[in-house]
């Protein structure tokens, strides 16, 4: 039992360390600030209970700066505390751009991830240990948190946009995931096993799962099979923006703005497509809202990130 | 009806000449009718104690049901659906029909008036409505429990409620809607009270502090609940009529919705808690015998909480998806809130220094508070640190953060005003050993009950969860253990208040031997408070204290 508790507290990433670290360093601020709160009534209540003689007589002026510095001084600790909070948080934004790429999708009530080679799982998550591993996350219905307590973290997937997370796991091992956002009637049941492996586990761990090929490879099939090509391949007729090299790429709209044609970019271009018009095209592009799922699109995301941009011959 | 009480200018209606006006507000009138036609403040706030005294029951008996539940770690005793709108029904009754009425309108409309030397609040008629928009709020919402319930959490967070979940949600928004109004009616009536209705002599600079807190919170009530009510109409219309706010499948954004629900309930929160800070100020003052530390401290920090309230609300949603620089200026704002609260008890505290202090059951309830309620906010703060809430966001160790500032620290006070004032209200004494027992028998079981779930949520325990995973049992069956001491120790002072209302010592105007306008008329005080309006000369919490060099 005990055992089974260590599990939930296990720190398994650097980050964890972070955390725990800060949470300590924090209660012991905590702690030194209200303990005279609890000593001190305990001793008034005690000392100057009424009918016992004791001396009750106050100073002529109340001191001002004693009253000022009881709110001042605890201030300036606390906020000391929240720049180390912030500048831990801040990293959780900065995902290293030769992360492991994995697609998580999260629906009532199970998770799917897909790996890069295309392996699949359902509430696991294989992951190579001392590598930073990004997840990419949707949701196909309301909105779920995926929280993974060896890590500290945790990150809601919200339906209608991608939402991020990534970590590097330093220490091989089984762990928990959970949704920690509630979601319906099996909320509780929407967990599962992290697993961190060393690399050469993780690479057996690969060879041995099912694959009907690599994401991108799949996407490519759903290029295809969902007549995106027939717009947007090369040979095309259509006035389609190519996509080859878009991932990544400053997009200039029709509106004027210029945006980053991240994964969530991408996604919206294909679900939303009145959203944003790429400048100096037809609004031309149909709607695949009711036609592919979240899964689908991951894929179709993978593809286009993998077309690389054509090569210029000098 | 014809009532003096509504005379243009309550307080300067002319003196209680007969012998009828100066009869005790429990006298004046025997029938149910007289009751529930009553346009007495003091009435009112004894028609409020019932229903919100009850809505506690319905609340509680839910909690029981989750506790007796979270027993095992399997779902033994509910289903899943059901643990779902046993949570569900816990946090709506608890939270919009106990804890965001209970001071306010039950202790704020019995003392305000008095307190200020006023005959009633300015408007004795909206004042009732309050009361019956509040009764219908809550029987639609016991209607909806016993049609079957909701499952979306008392937060309603889209598109769950919007589309997915199947109980009465729009009821229950309905529901909540209604009771909104009476908030609003509640709060507009008290703020125009103490504009308006203060004896000659009661300046702003003399008004106690549980008045203050009760001005504080009005201004909330009147600022935020317009928000709240528009974000559940907004819900019902999604929901009835497809219209895209929320659902992003058409269109909306469900993170539009936590921007709105948390600009009211972040606020709300204080509303729930800073009427139990005026209570605190009371009895503190009063068990000490001495003028509360740092009297302008203590009142301002109230205005400032219910000022920056209004600006934390994006500390609800670090690991939603809002951009980092948002949410790192909510944390700090979050930090800067804590401030005002901290000056209170750090005020309370001194208060203490040097006093005379009788350790009689207010006493022993406003320590429990300030414990408690440190506690609770300490954690606040902790949660307000992003890389520390990214962990144990949505973990049990929310649950206990604000179990502590709402249960440990409004409940707390809510007994201990009832057991400072109930001489007053009600005028008989109640056997104080009883009153201090029961005191330090909810501070145990709370504590027992609370404390292991921290230690849960650090874990990872998720919050909401029916099964769990088997480790995790003996914290639970801790804090079942301690909710079981709880329950019995939240209905002890059921028996004893009632037994004193028969058989208590009659309690003369001024029990406690304390300072303050509702101390100097009789109790229970008749129907018009004050036989003639009383000129203040004097500070408030005027008690004695030896300065340096006197004799
Ligand atoms: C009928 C022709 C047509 C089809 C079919 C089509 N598209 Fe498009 N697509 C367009 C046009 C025209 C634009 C540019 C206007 C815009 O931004 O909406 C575009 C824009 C895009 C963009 C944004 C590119 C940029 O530079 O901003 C992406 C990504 C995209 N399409 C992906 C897809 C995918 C994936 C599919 C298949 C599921 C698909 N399209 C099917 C015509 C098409
Ligand atoms: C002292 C200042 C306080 C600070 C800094 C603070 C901070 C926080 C933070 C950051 C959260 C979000 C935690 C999360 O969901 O991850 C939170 C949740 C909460 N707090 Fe506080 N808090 C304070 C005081 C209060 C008070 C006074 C109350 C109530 C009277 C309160 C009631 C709540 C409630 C109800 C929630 C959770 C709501 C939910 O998700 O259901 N807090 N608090
Ligand atoms: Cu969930
Ligand atoms: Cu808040």
């Amino acid at each position: 039992m005990t055992q089974g508790l260590l599990t939930w507290a296990t720190e398994a990433s650097e980050h964890a360390s972070q955390v725990d670290l800060l949470l300590t360093g924090f209660s012991l601020l905590v702690f030194v600030l209200s303990a005279p709160v609890f000593v001190l009534m305990a001793l008034f209540a005690i000392k100057y209970r009424r009918g016992k003689p004791a001396d009750r007589t106050h100073p002529v002026n109340r001191n001002i700066w004693m009253e000022i510095s009881w709110s001042i001084v605890p201030f300036l600790f606390i906020v000391g505390v929240f720049v180390w909070a912030t500048v831990l948080y801040a990293d959780l934004y900065r995902p290293p751009p030769d992360a492991l790429e994995i697609s998580v999708v999260a629906k009532q009530w199970m998770w799917k991830f897909e790996h890069p080679g295309g392996q699949r799982e359902i509430d696991e998550l294989h992951v190579p240990a001392n590598e930073p591993v990004k997840l990419t996350m949707a949701s196909q219905d309301v909105i779920h948190s995926l929280f993974i307590p060896a890590l500290r973290l945790k990150q809601d997937v919200v339906p209608g946009r991608y939402t991020k997370m990534w970590f590097t796991a330093n220490r091989p091992g089984t762990y928990h995931l959970a949704c920690a956002e509630f979601c319906g009637t099996n909320h509780s049941l929407m967990g599962g096993r992290f697993v961190v492996l060393t690399r050469a586990d993780y690479t057996r761990w690969l060879e041995q799962s099912d694959v009907d090929g690599s994401l991108a490879d799949q996407g490519a099939v759903l290029f295809r099979s969902h007549g995106c090509s027939g717009c947007h391949g090369s040979s095309s007729t259509v006035h389609a923006p190519p996509l080859e090299g878009l991932y990544g790429s400053p997009v200039p709209l029709d509106d004027g703005r210029m945006v980053i044609a991240d994964e969530g970019y991408i996604r919206d271009s294909i679900l939303l497509p009145q959203q944003d018009i790429a400048a100096g095209y037809p609004h031309d592009m149909p709607t695949f809202r009711n036609v592919l799922d979240e899964g689908e699109v991951l894929k179709l995301v993978a593809y286009i990130k993998s077309l690389r941009k054509p090569r210029v011959l000098p | 009806m014809t009532n003096a009480l509504d005379a243009p200018d309550p307080h300067n209606a002319g003196i209680s000449e007969t012998r009828a006006e100066r009869e005790s507000y429990l006298r004046a009138g025997h029938t149910l009718r007289s009751w529930l036609l009553t346009t007495d403040h003091k009435r009112i706030a004894i028609l409020y104690l019932i229903s919100v005294t009850l809505f506690f029951f319905i609340g509680g008996a839910a909690a029981a049901l989750i506790r007796a539940d979270l027993v095992t770690p399997g779902g033994d005793l509910l289903t899943n659906e059901g643990y779902n709108r046993a949570f569900t029904i816990h946090g709506v009754i608890m939270v919009w029909f106990f804890l965001i009425p209970s001071i306010p309108t039950t202790f704020g409309n019995f003392l305000l008036p008095l307190m200020i030397g006023a005959r009633d609040v300015a408007f004795p008629r909206l004042n009732l409505l309050s009361w019956y928009i509040f009764v219908i709020g809550g029987l639609i919402t016991v209607y909806a429990l016993i049609a079957g319930g909701v499952d979306t959490g008392w937060t309603f967070y889209t598109p769950l409620s919007s589309f997915f979940a199947n109980g009465h949600v729009v009821l229950v928004a309905v529901a909540v809607f209604i009771a909104g109004f009476s908030s609003i009616l509640t709060g507009l009536n008290f703020i125009v009270t103490v504009h308006k209705l203060r004896a000659p002599g009661m300046t702003w600079r003399h008004l106690p502090l549980f008045v203050w807190s009760h001005y504080a919170t009005s201004l909330i009530l009147v600022l935020a609940t317009p928000v709240l009510a528009i974000t559940l109409a907004l819900i019902a219309a999604e929901r009835l009529f497809g219209l895209g706010i929320f659902d992003p499948a058409l269109g909306g954004d469900p993170l539009l919705f936590q921007h709105l629900f948390w600009f009211y309930s972040h606020p709300a929160v204080y509303i729930m808690v800073l009427p139990a800070m005026g209570v605190v100020s009371e009895l503190v003052a009063a068990s000490a015998r001495k003028p509360v530390f740092g009297y302008a401290f203590v009142a301002g920090s109230s205005i400032a909480i219910a000022i920056i309230g209004f600006l934390v609300w994006g500390h609800h949603m670090f690991v939603a998806g809002q951009s980092m620089y948002a949410s790192t200026v909510f944390s700090f704002l979050s930090l800067v809130v804590a401030v005002p609260s901290a000056i209170k008890v750090y005020n309370w505290t001194a208060t203490l220094h040097k006093g005379r202090i009788a350790l009689d059951p207010p006493f022993f309830f406003a320590a429990s508070f300030i414990g408690l309620f440190v506690i609770g906010g300490l954690t606040g703060l902790a949660l307000a640190m992003l890389a520390i809430d990214v962990h144990v966001h949505d973990t049990y160790f929310v649950v206990a953060h604000f179990h502590y500032i709402m249960v440990g620290g409004t409940v707390s006070a809510y007994f201990g005003a009832l057991h400072y004032w109930w001489p007053k209200m009600i005028g008989r004494k109640y056997p104080l050993v009883w009153g201090r027992l029961s005191a330090a028998a909810i501070f145990f079981g709370f504590n027992l009950t609370f404390f292991p779930q921290f230690i849960l949520g650090y874990l990872g325990m998720p919050r909401r969860y029916h099964v769990y995973d088997p480790p995790f049992q003996v914290l639970h069956v801790l804090s079942s253990a301690g909710a079981s001491i709880l329950a019995v120790a939240y209905l002890m002072p059921a028996f004893y208040l009632f037994y004193s209302l028969r058989y208590g010592d009659p309690a003369g105007r001024n029990p406690w031997g304390v300072t303050g306008l509702e101390w100097t008329v009789p109790s229970p005080p008749p129907k018009h408070n004050f036989m003639e309006t009383p000129i203040v000369t004097e500070l408030p919490y005027d008690y004695h204290v030896e300065r340096e060099g006197e004799q």
